[in-house]
């Protein structure tokens, strides 16, 4: 390799490594297709929208624990009032424990955490994000004090009891509202699923919740959780079901890949947290206890799906392109 | 001053490059890659926290080979998602209808990234902020066109009074179309698209896509009465449901 010129060539061992001029030197490698798509027009198949930059554990791990702690405060309430001191002592207990992992994940997905309390200075109904904020600003402390209460007894019963009722009936608001949190994005599977998306969400937060009761509570207790996983799995799988049908092409996402493993897993463990809770967790702790950390595993696993099928679907550029393109053609068809 | 933009007429732009340089220049925007696409002339691959213009270059061999270039910007939406979604109120309209990040007030929560339906904003590493084209806001206040406008030597980037350029550039493309080239189109320069027009708009040789452009985006926060009734009563059957299976047969 020693010439005439000191032009050093990729290859050579006195080149500073990743410094090669090769296509695709440039970050890191991509999946390359060994057929082309046919009648699709792509610059270097390269993706149209800049993939979210939230971190999965952090942005889908707070989808898993705002639905959690949401939906945990609600049966928490129901079982306030229908004289299940268990089952609301464990729920209101996993409430506190989701919305305050929620707040550590969300601040710490901020570029510049320091300033978490910016998100203060306003409210903006078109930002789901600043709702959001409100939402667990005024959640947060009334969880907070009846998860207290019901653990140390307090002073003020009275006031232990309106912060149950009050995280109770916010919870289904902190619940759903991350469905809007992520389709309110140009993202292809989150965007084309947002009517369906809250049902969805609601459905595996209802789940998650009623894992929780299953895993705490005792078995004479536990009723209504039984029936709330078997509800709160069923809503979770219609909903998939439709999103999927009407997504068309965008569903791949959800079907292939990591996202559709772990779509896939999570379905199958709400499925079996919901029927071994229905069985054998009528009769048996135990049972309970697997069917509750089936409920919980399931959940988590369907929101990292979620997430994943996400940022799957905004990494290709045919996810985009082609349902404006056949909204395009649609449009000329009917112009004509 | 009324609402102003770019007419960027990729029919004239010669790939130099010159936008990007003023633009880095001018904005002290951090270097951002070093190294080879194998995408044509293309090294930047498009926009992002560090890359406010991005020249692409397509190579399209037949039927007779052509060269396509084309300078991408923000767009500056009539109706941006970015703005509607930043939960800070960090991202905001000016008084030249532009759009633009207030540095010391965005928290880099990111939501304007995946919000964006062209793939412009972008979070930067190094200090956690959204960042993008701001029209050059402070030679705008001064009276000044944009860096990227004043440098490009073909005036394939032009600025100007929005209606103006929206003139201009009817006219420009009547004038293609009478030369024969068939395949020029505008896009961006219509009120009645999916994001209200655009305030940087373009005149193109292709389909948009070809040039990583989205060929029919819609703001994301056109939908979002939909998702908040949608989310509102999956909430309600939520609470409702819980309630109502605890109740069920309760001691």
């Amino acid at each position: 390799m020693t010439g005439l010129t000191d032009v050093r060539l990729d290859g050579d061992p006195a080149l500073p490594p990743g410094r090669d001029a090769v296509p695709e030197s440039l970050g890191r490698p991509r999946e390359r297709r060994m057929v082309p798509r046919a009648d699709f027009g792509s610059y270097y198949g390269l993706p149209v929208l800049n993939e979210p930059t939230w971190q999965a554990h952090d942005i889908a791990g707070y989808l898993f624990l705002g639905g959690l702690a949401g939906a945990s405060s609600t049966l928490a309430a129901a079982a306030h009032l229908t004289g299940r001191p268990r089952l609301a002592r464990a729920c209101k207990t996993a409430a506190l424990c989701g919305v305050t992992g929620s707040l550590y994940a969300l601040i710490h997905d901020l570029g510049r955490p320091g300033r978490f309390l910016n998100m203060l200075r306003v409210f903006k109904v078109t930002s789901p994000m600043s709702v959001g904020t409100w939402i667990l600003t005024a959640y947060g402390p009334q969880a907070g004090l009846a998860a207290a209460a019901a653990l140390v007894p307090g002073p003020w019963p009275g006031a232990a009891r309106w912060a149950t009722v009050g995280a109770g009936l916010l919870g289904p608001a902190l619940a759903t509202y991350t469905a809007v949190l992520i389709s309110d994005t140009a993202v292809p599977a989150w965007h084309g699923g947002y009517r369906e998306m809250p049902f969805l969400f609601a459905g595996s937060a209802a789940a998650s919740a009623a894992g929780i009761g299953l895993l705490a509570a005792p078995l004479a207790e536990a009723a209504p959780a039984r029936r709330a996983a078997v509800a709160g799995v069923a809503v979770e799988l219609a909903a998939a079901a439709r999103m999927k049908h009407r997504l068309g092409t965008v569903a791949e996402p959800l079907r292939r890949g990591r996202a559709g493993r772990l779509l896939r897993l999570g379905q199958a463990l709400s499925v079996t947290g919901a029927l071994v809770g229905l069985t054998a967790g009528r009769r048996s702790r135990r049972a309970a206890v697997v069917a509750g950390a089936a409920l919980l595993a399931g959940s988590v696993c369907t929101r990292f799906g979620v997430f994943e099928a996400g940022t799957a679907s905004a990494r290709d550029p045919r996810y985009t392109v082609e349902p404006q393109r056949a909204r395009l053609t649609e449009e000329e068809d009917d112009t004509q | 001053m009324g609402r102003v933009g770019f007419f960027t007429d990729t029919s004239v732009c010669i790939g130099c490059k010159a936008c990007e340089v003023a633009c880095k220049e001018w904005n002290a925007v951090p270097d951002d890659v070093l190294g080879f696409t194998g995408m044509s002339y293309d090294n930047t691959k498009g926009l992002g926290a560090s890359t406010w213009r991005h020249v692409a270059f397509v190579e399209q061999p037949h039927p007779d080979f052509r060269w396509l270039m084309a300078s991408d910007v923000c767009k500056h939406c009539t109706e941006a998602a970015c703005l509607d979604v930043c939960p800070t109120g960090s991202l905001f309209r000016t008084e030249f209808g532009t759009v633009v990040v207030q540095e010391d007030v965005c928290n880099g929560c990111g939501y304007c990234v995946p919000a964006c339906p062209y793939g412009v904003i972008g979070k930067r590493e190094g200090d956690g902020l959204a960042h993008k084209c701001t029209m050059c806001y402070d030679r705008l206040g001064a009276g000044m066109e944009p860096a990227c406008a004043k440098t490009c030597p073909t005036d394939s980037i032009q600025f100007g009074d929005l209606d103006e350029l929206r003139e201009r550039a009817s006219r420009r493309l009547e004038r293609l179309h009478e030369a024969g080239v068939g395949s020029a189109r505008l896009y961006g320069h219509s009120p009645a698209d999916g994001v209200g027009g655009t305030a940087a708009f373009f005149l193109l040789l292709d389909e948009p896509e070809v040039y990583g452009l989205p060929p029919d985006p819609v703001v994301t926060t056109r939908d979002l009465p939909s998702m908040w009734r949608h989310a509102a009563v999956a909430a309600a059957g939520l609470l409702a449901g819980l309630v109502a299976l605890s109740w069920r047969g309760r001691s």
